[in-house]
Order: structure tokens, then sequence, then C-alpha cells
């Protein structure tokens, strides 16, 4: 897979979000966060719950206000979007939920689910052409027509998130926000979900955020990854170079926690605990370049090591 | 003592009375489990492994009936036919249960060590002050930090992975013979998920006490299970050592589970899903339930179901390619990659 670098679509610079600012219960989550997406390539977030990583890509989405820094989407920065601009980025910008069941209205029918952004951007000439809208996409994800006209509890996990997933490429979107897309669903339904967003994304030229905390999953769907912490982003790099030399001792302890289907390997495995005192020291860090597109977040002292470890 | 039965399952059938008809949740299955074991029931939702653990503990909701000619025999009685004050000396005491949920297994209106000594209480004749000290001792057990100043918390106020900690601990609280755990760990975090997984095994070690360990993820399965059985549409279709299955695994709707989960080392693009979903148990099909998703099946599997096919004397699939007369198919590269190194380790002898 190959991402033109020169073409970023999404450049997040120093976000900062914070709830209740300024109130006794403030809680800072998300701290001077800066990344970029490029076109036509797959960004995975991985982290544990509570990391942040939801309220990251709701942020991006404009479904939280920024407290500080700068979102661009497509050179325009999100956080002062208004009016048709916002109208028009809610239309390139989707996003496919976790919960199958609770993501869809059960009291619509399916065609009328996937229509709805066709009807509130009047993207369909006439009745005819937004039910033909709506056969196409049951046919991109794998349904049929006989579907259209069903309620949503009528389908199984698996065929709700491809309904969620033809809502999504109803507005004909550049850029999709999967929030654990899969981890509702069976194993044997994960890979086909996921194999259905690998393809849709090659036909229709997308660029995905793709958030989980099933990270074999992530890193096979993903060209890049970031890895997010209480708030921060730790690491970020090529898939490859994040999952075979991790940096960041946090990334460390999280690829050694994955459980892996091969009994021998898992009799050998050496968990590696992570001590997080070192993000509350006080230090200055901010992300260092060390491997070839792989930064870190880091005191220059600790870049040096990084360096080293890396050789 | 390794090979002692605990518990025999034999001819286990259950079904549902619903108001669109008789669900046959679990159809016929059979196993045993051996002191100090951990048995791993793995299949997706709907296979029935969430129904046989709820059986065991006699939890089934109104509308489920046992067959007449089903047995549960645990050390020498027959669960299946206990009534409701028969269960209540079993379940918690000798059976006990870790649920999958943290947030909804622990009462929200009653302090942690209270609930951790409940059990001892119901159970054994002891003191209130014994109880709780009692449930001290397994906070610490189950790595709970500084138990003495959390005893009387509640729940709202541990974070998820601390909660399921305590619902281990009222588990143990009454020294079980058998642990159920089902997807103990699924709501958890990975880190959080290897503590958990870590400090089990532990507390097994501990107290000889046998697990059985009901998950959808192959993953943990490989780490923590002696041996595994494959169910699917309320049947078992394999079972063995975690060694056969995962390096000599011979239906293939095992192939088909160890295909389509992804490891660190899976390139983008080799995914193989299985495709179709689960047969509704209402109307399950005549032949293997699984025909349908297969691309290995034959046309007896259509008709007639097959029965369990010996591979060694801990290893048993039911799939008519082990049948004589069946063709010879070649199984996906990566399980043949794992054929490979069973024959390796065979080699070695290990």
């Amino acid at each position: 897979m190959t991402t033109d670098k020169t073409s970023k679509l999404v450049e997040i610079k120093n976000l900062d979000l914070t709830f209740n600012q300024g109130r006794s219960n403030a809680v800072h989550a998300l701290e001077n966060i800066s990344f970029d997406i490029y076109e036509g390539e797959v960004f995975g977030l991985v982290g544990e719950s509570g990391s942040g990583k939801t309220t990251l890509g709701r942020t991006i989405l404009k479904l939280y206000q920024a407290s500080g820094g700068q979102i661009l989407f497509d050179g325009q920065d999100v956080t002062k979007l208004k009016g048709r601009a916002l109208s028009d980025f809610r239309k390139d910008s989707q996003m496919i939920f976790q919960d199958p069941h609770a993501s869809l209205n059960s009291r619509m029918k399916v065609e009328d689910i996937i229509a709805e952004g066709i009807d509130i951007h009047h993207l369909a000439k006439s009745k005819a052409d937004r039910d033909a809208q709506v056969l196409h996409l049951l046919d991109l994800v794998g349904l049929n027509k006989d579907h259209a006209s069903r309620y949503p509890h009528e389908f199984s996990g698996g065929q709700r998130q491809r309904i969620g997933i033809a809502r999504a490429l109803a507005v004909d979107p550049k850029f999709i926000i999967a929030d654990e897309p899969i981890s509702a669903l069976d194993v044997s339904v994960q890979a086909q979900v996921v194999n259905l967003m690998k393809d849709l994304q090659k036909k229709h030229s997308l660029t995905y955020l793709f958030i989980a905390h099933d990270l074999s999953m992530v890193k096979y769907i993903s060209d890049r990854i970031g890895v997010m912490h209480w708030g921060k982003l730790l690491e970020i790099g090529p898939a490859d170079a994040v999952y075979n030399h991790p940096l960041h001792p946090y990334t460390k302890s999280l690829l050694s926690a994955i459980p892996v289907p091969d009994p021998e390997a898992e009799r050998q495995r050496q968990a590696i605990t992570y001590n997080p005192s070192r993000e509350s020291d006080g230090q200055e860090r901010s992300m260092v370049e060390v491997g070839d597109g792989h930064f870190v977040l880091a005191t220059p002292v600790e870049a040096e090591e990084y360096r080293k470890d890396q050789k | 003592m390794m090979n002692d039965t605990i518990l025999q399952v034999k001819d286990l059938v259950v079904d549902f009375n619903t108001y669109a008809g008789k669900v046959q949740a679990i159809r016929n299955i059979s196993f045993d489990l051996k002191k100090g074991e951990t048995l791993a029931i793995v299949g997706e939702s709907g296979s029935g492994k969430s129904v046989t653990t709820k059986t065991l503990m006699g939890l089934n909701a109104e509308n489920a009936r046992i067959a007449e000619d089903s047995q549960l025999i645990f050390k020498g009685n027959d669960l299946s036919k206990l009534d409701a004050k028969g269960w209540q000396k079993i379940r918690g005491n000798e059976i006990a249960m870790v649920f999958q949920d943290p947030m909804t297994s622990l009462d929200p209106t009653m302090k942690i060590g209270q609930q951790i000594a409940e059990p001892i209480l119901k159970h054994q004749n002891v003191s209130k002050a014994e109880a709780m000290e009692q449930a001290l001792k397994l906070m610490v057990g189950v790595g709970i930090p500084e138990p003495k100043e959390h005893i009387n918390d509640y729940p709202h106020q541990w974070s998820g992975g601390m909660r399921q900690r305590a619902v281990i601990a009222i588990a143990l609280a009454a020294n079980p013979d058998i642990l159920i755990a089902d997807e103990p760990t699924t709501a958890l975090d990975v880190t959080i998920q290897a503590q958990i997984l870590r400090m089990m095994k532990d507390q097994q070690a501990k107290y000889h006490s046998s697990i059985i360990f009901i998950t959808h993820d192959l993953g943990v399965v490989a780490g923590i299970a002696d041996r595994v059985a494959v169910m699917y549409a309320g049947k078992i279709v394999e079972y063995g050592t975690v060694d056969e299955i995962y390096f000599n695994p011979q239906h293939p709707y095992t192939w088909g589970l160890l295909d389509s989960m992804p490891t660190t080392d899976t390139k983008q693009g080799s995914l193989e899903a299985i495709p179709g979903t689960p047969p509704d148990l209402l109307y399950p099909p005549k032949g293997d339930a699984f025909a349908n998703r297969n691309q290995f099946a034959l046309a007896i599997d259509h008709e007639q179901q097959p029965p369990f096919f010996k591979v060694s004397d801990s290893h048993y699939a039911a799939t008519w390619l082990l049948d004589e007369r069946a063709p010879k198919v070649t199984p996906p590269a990566p399980i043949l990659q794992r054929w490979q190194h069973w024959h390796d380790m065979q080699a070695q002898g290990v």
C-alpha cells in the first residue's frame, strides 16, 4: 500500500480538549496532539479505554468543540466551520459506530436509514433516483434489495454493521472515522466486515481513521498507527515499524499483552509492565522522528536513547 | 490426581420454548472435566457455549428444558435432576461462576467486602467477622491493592479490571471445585486482561480447582487452556488438547476460526473470512450445521450429521473429511503451516 505523502487530508495541530473547563471537575481529555492523516490511507488509533481515542475521533468531526489547537480538513479549520461550509464538511466526513444495535434507529426502515444523509444533503434528483442509490449501496455492502424495506431488528449484528457502513457511504464521503466498528461482532463475522471496509476503501479511494482496542485487527487494516495513553499521543509510525520495533515503553507493554492464537508462544510470553510515572514528571516532551516516519513523544535525552535502542 | 474426572456431561440436550417455536440451543453434547484442568469452550454467539454453562449452574431461563436422558454427573450426583433447594447447595459453593460484565454482576448498593463475604457466610458456618477476615485474604489473593482501605468501597468507585478481580474473589470465596468463567476478560483492556488471566492461573494452582473457560478469543484460549472444545450451532465439533486444536486442527470450522483471526504478522489482504452466518436453531439443518458455510463440504454433509472421528486418544473431530471414504482435501495455507509445525513437534517428541 503506497500513500501519497504529499497530500494531507487531515492535519491536526496542537489539539487540546478539556471537559468542564474552569471547574473543579475539569478533565484534560486531549493534550497537545499533532498528527496528519494522508489521503487514501488507513490511520489506526490504538489505546486502552479512557485513553482518549474516541474523544479524539469525535473532536476531529466537530462533535466536540476543541479547547485549543487546529484541525485542518482539506486546508480548512474544522473548529471554525459554520453554516454551509460545516454542512459540506458533514457530508465529506462520516462515522461508523461501535454498537450496531444502538446506532440504527429501530423505528426506521433500512432504506430510510441509509437515505437519511441523501435527503439532508439533497443528493437525489427524484424518488426513483433515491431508491436506485439505496439499492446500489445495499449491493455494495453485500445486502440485497429485499432488505431495504425491513427494520433493523430483523438483522444480525454483522448485517447491521453493513447497514451502518452503507449509511456512511451514502453521501459519498472522503473521510470515515470507524470507532471500534467490529468489537461487537463475532470472530467469524469480524473478518468479513474488515475485508468489506478494506475493499470499499480501495474502490472509493476513502481515507479511514480506524479506532480500536483489538491491536491485531488494527495492525491488519492500517497503514500507519498512533498509540494513545492518558489523552496523549505517544507514538506514531508505519504499522510494521510500530509493531516490530516499538519505541515507547507503553507501546512495548501494550504489544506484549496481545494474546496470540499459538499455545507455544503463549507459554513463553513475557508481559512487560509499564510504569506511567514518567508521564507526569513535568518534563517538556515533543514528538521526535526517530526512524523513517516513526515518531515518539520524548525529551531530547530520551530521543537519543530511542535512537540507540532502534539500532 | 490430575486424571480424576470431576464432571461428566453426557448427551446434554437443552431446548427453549419460545413464541416462534422450539429453539434447540444444545443439540446433544458430551464432555468431561478433570480435576485441576482448564477446559476452554470456544464458539461464536448462538453456538450454545453460554447455555452450557448456565445449565451447569442451574441458571437457565424458565422456558428452558433439559432432555430426560441428559446427565450432568458431578461428584457422583446427577445435577440435571436437582430441584431449586439442591441447586442452592451447589451454586456459588461447589460450582461458582465469573460473568462477562463486571459492571452488571456486582450489586451497586452493597459494599464490595460484604459481597465477597456473602458466599462465605451462606455456605460456611462462620461468624461475620471471620467471613470479613477471609474476604480480606481473598482480596489480597486476587491482587486488589490496599484491600483494608477499600473493603468498604462500593463497586462504582472501582475500575472495570478491579471490579472483575472482586467478582473472581466472590467466585473463589467458597473454594469451589469448578470455576466457570464466561468471557471474563472480554470487557477489559488487553493489559488488564493479561493481568487477570495470570491471576486466575495462580489462584487455580493454589486451590486446585477446575476451570471451564468460555470465550470466542482464540488468543486467550491458547494462553490459558489445557484442553479445548469448539462449539458450533449447539454441538461440539472438535475437541482435543490445546496443542492438538491449534497445531493439528481437523474440522473446517476450526480452520475458519483460526484463519479469520489476524495476528500481528498477518499480511494485508490475506485474512480469510468465514462466509455467511450461523444457522437458525429454530430450524437446525439436517446434516452438518456448518455445511452451508464450508468450502470443503461434501455431499453427505448436507444429508447426515458426521459422527466423531478419533484423531488421537484425546482428540476427536466431527467432520466427514476424516472418514476413510472422503476425498483428500488440502486445507488453507496457514493451517498447513500449523500442521507442519505439529509434524515437527511430533518428530522432536514433544
